[in-house]
This record gives structure tokens, C-alpha cells and sequence, in this order.
């Protein structure tokens, strides 16, 4: 316990030391509050933007469409990965044109994506079901090729049929590198989210960033990048305790 | 009429520029209840064999009988047990045990008595809900040997399943399979390149030449078991059947030479 409280003090003395440094330069009129508000004057407008109810508002706009997205996304991407793992021919059938849509970035989708669905909900989610759906369906593809042919030959030995194989055998033999797809995916779909909230839709964290940058709220512009990164890491959290419950079994996954 | 036939089997590996003979003309029955080595060195084309008899290979001409049976197909009667033991990771030990007779659409409750009563059996009672990555070697060949038993193969193949333990978890391992065979009467037919395993094991040893791989000799072994590996009639064998695999190994030696 000492040591943990140890490691958690150093954790904690850079960042406020920093935090220390930036008030003072602030304070002192070192620079403009518009190119750097002071910590202090971003807290208040957090909490101030709490307040009035519309932080809450943009969060779950963004979580939302985060989720939508990437529902849809690894949705499509896990069975036709699991398809293309586990057979040659439908691998041979999709992949080059994987292979080529692939390499676009979701963001040089955005034009397309206005026209065929105009403003929205619809063109962001389109977007970050795309940002998820090739991690999610590369990683599935990878995993079901690479299990082990000992596990296979000893299911079919055991009298495992092609039902079972896929559902006890290959589905779980794959977790591990499906979970990585998964965890590639969101944070793609979370990277996705913010950029297609700077030009289809009117809320949600990306929206609000762009808009206070109209009117030169710095304060504000940085307490929604704050936002942003703490939503990240919360998700990233979920993510790991999903991993580590669902790898239980895996070697290397003590806990 | 024999238990398992195997009739003029031959395997040929078609390589990019030459092929193998792995088997040629392979004849070998067994009874029901028999305890068979396979004995060679590496490359005689034993784990081959196994493998056909498991459906896991198809050969290049002839046939395998088992109870009247051709073999196509790899199938729950005729059980394999793996050197890399090849449990499911992330399955439990239970999971693992029961994996086979759920498949079968075995009820629960029949399920959950099997699998007490194997887990009693191979002395895994206080695993039962650990994953295999807690378990040491022999604890998973355990569980391997129990899934078998679980799905009741009449036929048991092990492919050299105790060559990665330890001496002493190997002698323990090997006086349970003694004793389950005892008690089972299952058919066993059994690969390994250790002498002294055979012996300690089998009611008849195959000798199996270097590549291609024929059969050597039949030796039955009468001696009743335990048998004790210190004895004056197993060093005899050991002595007689060393000579044979070490002719086998010498070939062995001698092409990997060639191959530098």
C-alpha cells in the first residue's frame, strides 16, 4: 500500500505542477486569455456548461453516435469476418475490394457521405460505422485464420459438427485478436465522431468545439478537449475490464 | 475377426520437388482390449499411421477397418489424445470434460455425473472450474484423457501424449492408463520412441522402420502388469528391441547427414 501511494503521488505531481506553472503565466499577463485561458477560468466554464445542462446533452449525443456507428459497423464487420476466415472462397470474393476501400480514410468520405444522406445523424453514423468496420473486420479475419488446427482437429475428433465449431471452437479461439479489432475499432469510431460533429450536426462535443472556436471561447474550446479525452479514457476503461473478463482464460491475462 | 484392420496402407506426401513415403504397405490388425506401441524414431511414419487411424489423414491406397467399419472421417469412436494435449483454453476443466457429450445432446444432469465421476477418477476434482492455463502438463493430459473417456471411445490413440512430462508425472500417467485400460477394456494403440515406455505399457510392440515406413517386427510382451522396469525379462526386451530402433535411427542419422 505505501508503494501504491507512492506511485499514485509522483502520478499526481507533474500534472499539477503544470498546472501551477500555466495559472501563474496566465495570471501574470503573459499571454493573451484567448490563446491561453488559465486553468482556473476553464474549470469555471465547465462547470458552468454543466450547468446549464447542455454538457450532459452533447456527451450523450456524442456517446450515441459513437455507439450507433459502431454497432453498425462491427455488426457488419464480425459475421463477414468470420465468413472470410473460414472460407477461402468468400475470402477470395471480397477481399480485393476490401483491400482497395480499405486504405480511405473515413474523413475523405465526408463529401459522399453528405450527398447520399444529406445533414444529420445519418451521414456522422455512416462515417463511424466505417471508421469501425474495417479494424473490427481485419482483426476477425486474422484471428479465425490463425486458430490453432489442433483445436479444430480435436473437436472434429470429439464430434463437434460445423455449428459447434463455429460457435465453441473458432468464435472463441478468435477473442483475442477479435477484442483488438474491437478496441482499434471504437477508438477509430470516437476519433470519427468528433470530426463528423464539426460538420453535419448542431450538438455533441465536436459541434461545441467548433462553435465557442466562433466566438473565441478558449476557455470552452479546451474544457470540450478536456471532455473529449476523458470520455475516451472512460471508454477505454470499459474496454479493458470487457477484456480481461472475456480473455479470463488466456495465458498472459492473470489479474 | 479383428478389432482394427489396417490392409496394405500406403501414404506417399507430395512434396514441391520430391514426395515422401511415409507408410508403405502397412498390414496390422488388433483385438479388441489390445495395449499396441508403435515404436520408432522420428520419421517412420508412426504419428502418421495414428493419424490415418483417425481419420486425420487419408491414405494413398488401402484401408483401415475399425468394427467392420471403413474410416473416412475422423470420429468420437476413435478418441485421440494429442502430445500437445490441444484442451480448449478457454474452456474449464468441467467445460472440457463435457465438451464431447454435449455435443451428443447429452441431458445436463447426465452430463454433470460424468463429469463428477471422471473428475474423481484422474484426480482433478479441485480443478474442475480453473482454466488450463493453471494447470501443469500432466494436469492437462488429464483432462484430455478425460474428455475421452467421457465420450466413451472403444478405440484410444495417443500420439506420444506423456513425451513432454517430467519422469515422475510420466511414470504416475502411465500407471493410471494402465489402470484405466485395466478397468475399461478399451483398444489402445499408443506411439512413442521410448523403449522403455512400450515395455512399461503394451501387451505388443510394432517396430516401425525409417522412411518409408514398414513394420519391423511384432513383439508381444506377456509380462503381466505392474511391470517392473528394473526386472531381468524387460531388460532383455530392452536390450533386444534397442538393437532393432537403433538400426531404424542409425538410417535416420545418416539421411539427415546427406540432407547437409
Amino acid at each position: 500500500m505505501p508503494a501504491r501511494f507512492k506511485s499514485l503521488l509522483r502520478g499526481i505531481a507533474m500534472p499539477i505542477l503544470l498546472l501551477i506553472v500555466w495559472e501563474a503565466i496566465c495570471r501574470a499577463g503573459l499571454v493573451s486569455p484567448i490563446m491561453l485561458p488559465s486553468p482556473s477560468a476553464i474549470v469555471s466554464k465547465w462547470i458552468e456548461w454543466l450547468r446549464s445542462g447542455e454538457l450532459l446533452l452533447d456527451v450523450l449525443g456524442s456517446l450515441g453516435r459513437v455507439t450507433g456507428g459502431f454497432l453498425l459497423g462491427a455488426g457488419l464487420a464480425l459475421p463477414l469476418g468470420l465468413f472470410m476466415g473460414a472460407s477461402p472462397r468468400i475470402y477470395e470474393y471480397f477481399n480485393p475490394i476490401i483491400q482497395v476501400l480499405r486504405p480511405i480514410p473515413p474523413i475523405a468520405w465526408i463529401p459522399m457521405s453528405i450527398l447520399w444522406f444529406g445533414l444529420g445523424n445519418p451521414p456522422a453514423i455512416f462515417l463511424i460505422s466505417l471508421g469501425a468496420f474495417f479494424p473490427v473486420l481485419m482483426n476477425t479475419i486474422a484471428g479465425v485464420q490463425n486458430v490453432d488446427g489442433i483445436y479444430l482437429r480435436a473437436a472434429r475428433n470429439l464430434g463437434a459438427g460445423r455449428g459447434a465449431m463455429f460457435r465453441r471452437i473458432i468464435l472463441p479461439a478468435a477473442t483475442p485478436y477479435i477484442l483488438t479489432g474491437i478496441r482499434i475499432g471504437i477508438g477509430t469510431a470516437f476519433i470519427v465522431v468528433i470530426v463528423s460533429e464539426m460538420i453535419a450536426v448542431n450538438n455533441g462535443l465536436g459541434y461545441r468545439i467548433l462553435e465557442a472556436r466562433e466566438f473565441m471561447w478558449s476557455d470552452k474550446i479546451i474544457a470540450g478537449m478536456i471532455t473529449i479525452g476523458l470520455l475516451g479514457l472512460a471508454i477505454d476503461q470499459v474496454m479493458n475490464a470487457l477484456n480481461n473478463h472475456l480473455l479470463r482464460w488466456h495465458r498472459g491475462m492473470d489479474n | 475377426m479383428d478389432y482394427i484392420s489396417i490392409n496394405n496402407l500406403c501414404k506417399t506426401f507430395q512434396g514441391n520437388d520430391r514426395s515422401v513415403p511415409a507408410l508403405q504397405n502397412i498390414n496390422l490388425t488388433l483385438s479388441r482390449g489390445e495395449f499396441v506401441c508403435l515404436l520408432g524414431p522420428s520419421g517412420c511414419g508412426k504419428s502418421t499411421l495414428l493419424n490415418s487411424l483417425a481419420g486425420f489423414i487419408q491414405p494413398s491406397s488401402g484401408e483401415i477397418i475399425v468394427n467392420g467399419q471403413p474410416v473416412k472421417y475422423p470420429g468420437p469412436e476413435r478418441g485421440v489424445v494429442f502430445q500437445e494435449y490441444a484442451i480448449f483454453p478457454w474452456m474449464t476443466v468441467a467445460k472440457n470434460i463435457a465438451f464431447g457429450l454435449e455435443i451428443k445432446g447429452t441431458s445436463a444432469a447426465k452430463i454433470r455425473e460424468s463429469v463428477d465421476t471422471l473428475l474423481d477418477t484422474l484426480g482433478l476434482r479441485e480443478f474442475r472450474d480453473r482454466f488450463p492455463k493453471d494447470l501443469s502438463g500432466g494436469m492437462r493430459q488429464r483432462v484430455a484423457i478425460a474428455r475421452l473417456l467421457a465420450i466413451d471411445s472403444p478405440v484410444m490413440l495417443m500420439d506420444e501424449p506423456f513425451g513432454a512430462l517430467d519422469a515422475l508425472t510420466r511414470r504416475t500417467l502411465q500407471d493410471e492408463l494402465l489402470r484405466i485400460w485395466h478397468e475399461s477394456g478399451k483398444t489402445i494403440l499408443f506411439v512413442t520412441h521410448s523403449i522403455e515406455e512400450s515395455l512399461y505399457l503394451a501387451t505388443r510392440i510394432v517396430v516401425m522402420t525409417y522412411r518409408p515406413g514398414t513394420i519391423k517386427c511384432n513383439q508381444i510382451v506377456t509380462m503381466p502388469h505392474p511391470r517392473d522396469p528394473s526386472g531381468v525379462e524387460f531388460n532383455e526386451l530392452k536390450r533386444d528391441l534397442g538393437l532393432l530402433v537403433m538400426e531404424e535411427q542409425e538410417r535416420h542419422t545418416s539421411d539427415e547427414m546427406k540432407a547437409l
